[in-house]
């Protein structure tokens, strides 16, 4: 393959910008968050060369591969490689970050800007390990990687958030280390009955071994378990509306839209691969969970008074799509899951960092305390709506094809349950035009602050754009996880429902 | 009835000419008005001045290609008449592969010149309807907006680019009628027609992945191919899920309470949305579907039914309707209702169905514009109880208006004559006691509505004048007098035209015949012979307009609603349809979602809380985590993970 490491250089780029904000003399402490922007946009323009080294077209599992021992002794290299859908999160990740960063220009008042370098520092960390984490192909290093990305968000919680911020960082941490130490169980349990030997924690190495039906099955929960705690579904899901409402728009954007996929990307990269006979002996409840997800959090999300938290539960009915299209195992539901992924990443930043712009502009976080902010801000309420209405999966706009897909993909083997989940569509519409409607119509309030200043447009646009081109044109995307997700579901030979009119003449068209 | 099926499947199956000539530059139709919306919203100010001429003038651009196109199926014989024009493709998916295309067939472009046309005519009333609001820049980027979305859902090849139209139409309505929403019951009204349509959608969604998994495949032509395999459970289903999305999109009974309350929108988009054009998108989705309903006898009795309960109900809300645009809403979610009974019909009802659309498209535009005129005059007045003699003071728009009300009645030889009349005869095609009820439902209704339109009329044109000193009733300005006077036009003659009844087969019909699939009269008698049924039609019509002259024309309306019958009670409110979804619907969805947030905060995350403090030894420790040293607790639990991992690779 190509010697130049890739993956390796996305995800230290960052690392060392964050070295470098940390070192920065005092003078030039004001320049911190454009050394932060400029390391991000570096990473950003990485990650489209390395993507752009990625053949579609190729039969190999893994592309860009990097792979070295790292403790011999213990089974555990320093093995990097990325199948399409792993591609399309790490490009994911590196888009949104600079413009979280965008947003979070003036997270901090002028009488901390002391502490811009350590804010901005710790999200550009944050970033090293997302990358980290979506491009190892060891277990171990996965892990490593996994329980990493804790330490960056909790410091971004726990220092930048709001009055209840020890609270929700603590919150955070307890259930996602709970998450992790059971998953480190499983990762120990699945190294021992795997191979062994100095590379037996490649990915490559585990799949497919034999194991006996009680063992998968425990190990199975053991990851489950933890990224079940990640996604978040219900009933493990209670953290994050604190977390989301307690920290930055910024920081919820990177740990709703980026750190929560890892939950359902390990669902698909270890559950489903490695452990397909238990994936199917668990499916049944799953897609109850997943089911209940939808639902509950879209019921949640119309009854709250926060505008962070109502984002952070439209994302536990999300995620509940997003696990549903991955549990029915079609090629259909998990191209539509795996674009869901990166859909959602887009359009849940666009509501947080848009009601970061509504928040700044009114000191509160509560729906009650707006009103007719389309007649003061008319550009922020357009881009506000279009960010809804992409939440909301309105055909054109990229959610859509992906929410279409899980459910046509579910509606292939589970009718009922595909049919209740659909409805969550009426709820969405609720959810988000209610919201609307409490914050931007009504008498115009006697209050004047500025419409979109230069750098939030800046924000706004490439979301926007993101959301119109998947909407409109997925097919690069969805060109790019497909062969990942047929390699996956041939290899664990699961094969399409064929459809029902015998192989109807012409259904490619 | 199998055997009229028959020759149905062959015509559907029928392949499609790839565009060519004009028509390769078909997307053009929605380019265009996108185009306009995309410049007027991302413009911003800067496009104030000049940004609604230019909406305007993209807007008879896309009519001019339409015709164009139009122009250029003429050029083929009546079976070639439908090409295809692929566009790219849009989501290549593992099993599911979907490209996007259009379709250019006599359907689609029937109704590519009624939106386009009506449109572009709205465009310019609202040139000077909205003269003087200041986001008019805005309402007519949603216009464009609005018309683009609405010549997707028609020119859609496939199902789920038309749901890209239906869901667009949906926004663009939703945008509109929320248009004033600095009044909150105008931005409640919004929410309504959206949420309401959304669970119409749900129905087109679920219909989509029922195709899916039927047929693996959503494009109209693989559909249309496979129906004949399916199972009859199967297309049935099929037929009721679109079903359901046609009774959201066009407000037809149990879905029909967003329509009168949508009438908050400014008077131009209750006239082409809210009746002309978007309302009537389920009759087509029906039609377009035909493959599906004539599988399906169970779906198709379903529509008719629907199309039954609506068209009188509709016409019963009407009577009592004291605001003019509420009136006249009624009087659309009737008129649909018409059209969707006669969709329900099956082949002898297709194109009349498609053929009362396009008179209704004109009529019924025509009077929403008079409407506006109307309340241009009377500084925004809609109540029908303070006008009256109105006549006096604005004679175009009165005749404009008294040519839609003579077209609506079906008063021959204008537009509702044909259109109108011929549903009511289909009504009467049937064994059974189905041609008695739906056909007696048709006749009753035209009855009532020439009661309500007359009455509408009369209290609003005729009559002694109840309007107040201060109020200087005057005629509108040109560009809002020149579109009322050509809908006008079209009501009065465009039904002669269509039906022209010298012809063998009428225009419309033979139009339509290579998609919906012929219709030969002679086979398929009424229960009632042909005149009898149009003189029944035509006394009832008389009778109707004839109360209604005597108690609104000839004795004197008085200026606060009497108490009324219990009828009349009921019907002023809908038929108390909102307090039934209320109390069925949004009262427990209340109660629901305040008892979940209770629950979610004291009993999971409660039970998620205890768990967290058992993890960390004892709840006073977790206490002390609350009380501050959050960080030195959990440095510790990372530091206790460090510390397995180390025992961990020592033990190995």
């Amino acid at each position: 393959m190509n010697q130049f490491p890739w993956l390796t250089v996305i995800g230290l780029v960052p690392l060392v910008g964050a070295v470098v904000l940390w070192l920065l003399p005092p003078s030039l402490a004001d320049r911190a968050k454009h050394i932060a922007l400029g390391a991000s946009l570096v990473t950003l323009v990485f990650t489209v060369a390395a993507a752009l080294q990625f053949k579609t077209d190729s039969s190999a599992k893994y592309q860009l591969v990097e792979e070295h021992s790292w403790i011999p002794q213990f089974g555990v290299s320093y093995a990097l490689g990325v199948d399409g859908i792993a591609l399309a999160l790490i490009i994911m990740s590196a888009i949104l970050v600079p413009i979280c960063l965008l947003a979070a220009w003036n997270d901090l008042p002028a009488a901390e800007a002391h502490r811009e370098r350590h804010y901005f520092a710790l999200m550009l960390v944050l970033e090293t390990f997302m990358v980290g984490v979506f491009a190892a192909t060891d277990v171990f290093l996965f892990y490593v990687f996994f329980e990493a990305m804790l330490i960056p968000v909790y410091f971004l919680i726990g220092q930048f958030g709001g009055p209840r911020r020890q609270y929700a960082a603590v919150k955070f941490l307890l259930f996602s280390l709970a998450g992790g130490l059971i998953m480190l169980a499983a990762v120990i349990a699945l190294y021992v009955q795997g191979p062994g030997g100095a590379d037996g924690f490649l990915l490559t190495k585990l799949a497919g071994i034999q194991l006996s039906a009680d063992t998968e099955k425990w190990i199975f929960v053991g990851f489950f378990i933890a990224f079940a705690v990640k996604a978040p579904m219900v009933p493990v899901h209670t953290w994050l509306p604190d977390a989301a409402a307690e920290t930055r728009p910024a920081t919820a954007t990177l740990l709703v839209g980026v750190l929560d996929k890892v939950g359902t990307y390990g669902m698909i990269r270890f559950c489903l691969e490695l452990f397909p006979g238990a994936s199917q002996w668990a499916t049944p409840v799953v897609i109850v969970l997943a089911l209940v997800s939808i639902i509950y959090g879209a019921l949640l999300a119309i009854g709250q008074q926060d505008m962070m938290r109502l984002i952070a539960f439209t994302s536990i009915s999300h995620f509940g799509f997003i696990v549903l299209g991955i549990f029915a195992l079609t090629s259909t539901s998990w191209a539509g899951s795996s674009l869901y992924m990166i859909n959602h990443g887009f359009s849940t930043a666009a509501l947080f960092l848009f009601a970061g712009m509504l928040i700044a502009r009114r000191g509160s976080k509560r729906i009650a305390d707006f009103g007719g902010w389309q007649r003061v801000v008319p550009g922020l309420a357009g881009v506000w709506l279009v960010a809804g209405l992409s939440s909301i999966a309105l055909p054109g706009l990229g959610s859509f094809v992906s929410e279409f897909l899980v459910l046509a993909g579910t509606f292939q083997r589970h009718q009922v349950v595909a049919v209740i989940a659909t409805t969550g569509i009426i709820l969405a519409a609720l959810y988000i035009l209610l919201m609307y409607q409490r914050t931007m119509t009504g008498p115009r309030p006697d209050i004047a602050v500025p419409d979109l200043s230069r750098r939030e447009k800046w924000v706004a646009a490439p979301l926007i754009a993101l959301f119109l081109v998947l909407g409109f044109y997925p097919k690069p995307a969805l060109d790019m996880v497909t062969p990942a997700v047929d390699a996956i579901l041939t290899s664990i030979q699961v094969a399409d429902p064929a459809p029902v009119v015998g192989a109807a003449e012409g259904s490619t068209k | 009835m199998s055997s009229f099926l028959v020759p149905l499947a062959d015509s559907a199956a029928a392949a499609s000419h790839p565009a060519t000539g004009v028509a390769a530059y078909g997307w053009l139709l929605v380019a265009l008005p996108l185009l306009g919306a995309a410049i007027l919203l991302v413009g911003g100010r800067r496009t104030d001045s000049w940004g609604p001429k230019l909406a305007t003038g993209l807007s008879w651009a896309a009519f001019v290609v339409g015709f164009l196109v139009f122009l250029n199926l003429l050029g083929y014989a009546g079976e070639e008449r439908s090409l295809s024009l692929h566009l790219y493709s849009w989501v290549p998916a593992g099993q599911f592969q979907l490209e996007a295309g259009m379709l250019f067939d006599p359907l689609s472009i029937a109704f590519v010149l009624l939106v386009t046309f009506v449109g572009s005519l709205i465009h310019v009333y609202s040139l000077g309807y909205m003269e003087h609001d200041p986001d008019k820049r805005r309402f007519f980027a949603y216009l464009n907006l609005f018309v683009a979305a609405m010549l997707l859902l028609v020119l859609a090849d496939s199902y789920l680019l038309l749901y890209v139209g239906w869901e667009g139409v949906g926004l663009a309505s939703y945008l509109l009628i929320g248009f004033w929403n600095f009044n909150p019951s105008y931005a409640s009204a919004a929410n309504k027609a959206f949420i309401a349509n959304r669970v119409g959608d749900v129905g087109m969604a679920v219909a989509i992945m029922f195709l899916f998994w039927q047929f693996g495949a959503v494009d109209f032509s693989t559909v249309n191919g496979a129906v004949d395999g399916a199972s009859q459970g199967a297309v049935t289903a099929i037929g009721l899920f679109l079903l359901l999305a046609a009774c959201g999109k066009s407000a037809q009974f149990p879905l029909q309470s967003w329509l009168g309350d949508a009438m908050a929108g400014p008077t131009p988009v209750s006239a082409l949305i809210h009746a002309a054009t978007m309302v009537t998108a389920g009759v087509y989705l029906v039609v377009r579907s035909h493959a599906i309903f004539d599988a399906a006898p169970t779906a198709q009795l379903a529509v008719v039914i629907v199309g039954a309960i609506t068209l009188i109900y509709g016409a019963i809300v009407g009577c009592a309707k004291d605001d003019i645009k509420k009136a006249l809403a009624a009087s659309t979610m009737s008129q649909i209702g018409y059209m969707m009974l006669a969709a329900g019909l099956g082949p002898v009802g297709y194109a009349f169905a498609i053929f009362h659309l396009l008179t209704h498209g004109f009529f019924k535009a025509g009077m929403f514009l008079g409407a506006g005129s109307v309340m241009h005059g009377m500084n925004d007045k809609v109540d029908m109880r303070g006008f009256g003699n109105l006549s006096s003071a604005m004679k175009i728009t009165w005749a404009t208006f008294g040519l839609g009300w003579l077209a609506i009645l079906g008063v021959p030889p204008f537009a509702g004559f044909w259109s109108k009349d011929k549903i009511i005869e289909a009504a009467f095609i049937g064994e059974g006691w189905r041609p008695w009820v739906f056909g007696l439902a048709t006749l009753i209704g035209a009855g009532i509505t020439a009661f309500y339109m007359s009455r509408l009329f009369f209290m609003t044109f005729h009559g002694k004048k109840r309007w107040p000193e201060d109020a200087h009733p005057h005629e509108s300005p040109p560009t809002m007098i020149y579109p009322m006077m050509i809908l006008a036009a079209g009501s009065a003659v465009l039904g002669l035209i269509l039906a022209w009844p010298f012809a063998q087969t009428a225009p419309i019909v033979s139009w339509l015949a290579p998609v919906v699939g012929g219709h030969d009269g002679a086979e398929h008698h009424p229960v009632l012979p042909v005149p009898v049924i149009t003189v029944a039609t035509l006394l009832v019509v008389a009778l109707g307009a004839g109360y209604a002259w005597l108690r609104y024309c000839r004795d004197a309306v008085p200026r606060t609603a009497p108490v009324g019958s219990l009828l009349t009670r009921a019907a002023r409110q809908d038929l108390y349809q909102d307090q039934v979804n209320e109390g069925l619907l949004m009262r427990p969805g209340l109660h629901l979602t305040r008892a979940l947030v209770f629950l979610d905060k004291r009993g999971v995350d409660g039970a998620a809380g205890g768990l967290a403090a058992l993890i960390g030894g004892s709840s006073s420790r977790l206490r002390r985590v609350q009380n501050g040293l959050a960080r030195s607790y959990a440095l510790t639990m990372l530091l206790g993970v460090v510390v397995i991992l180390g025992v961990v690779w020592v033990v190995q």
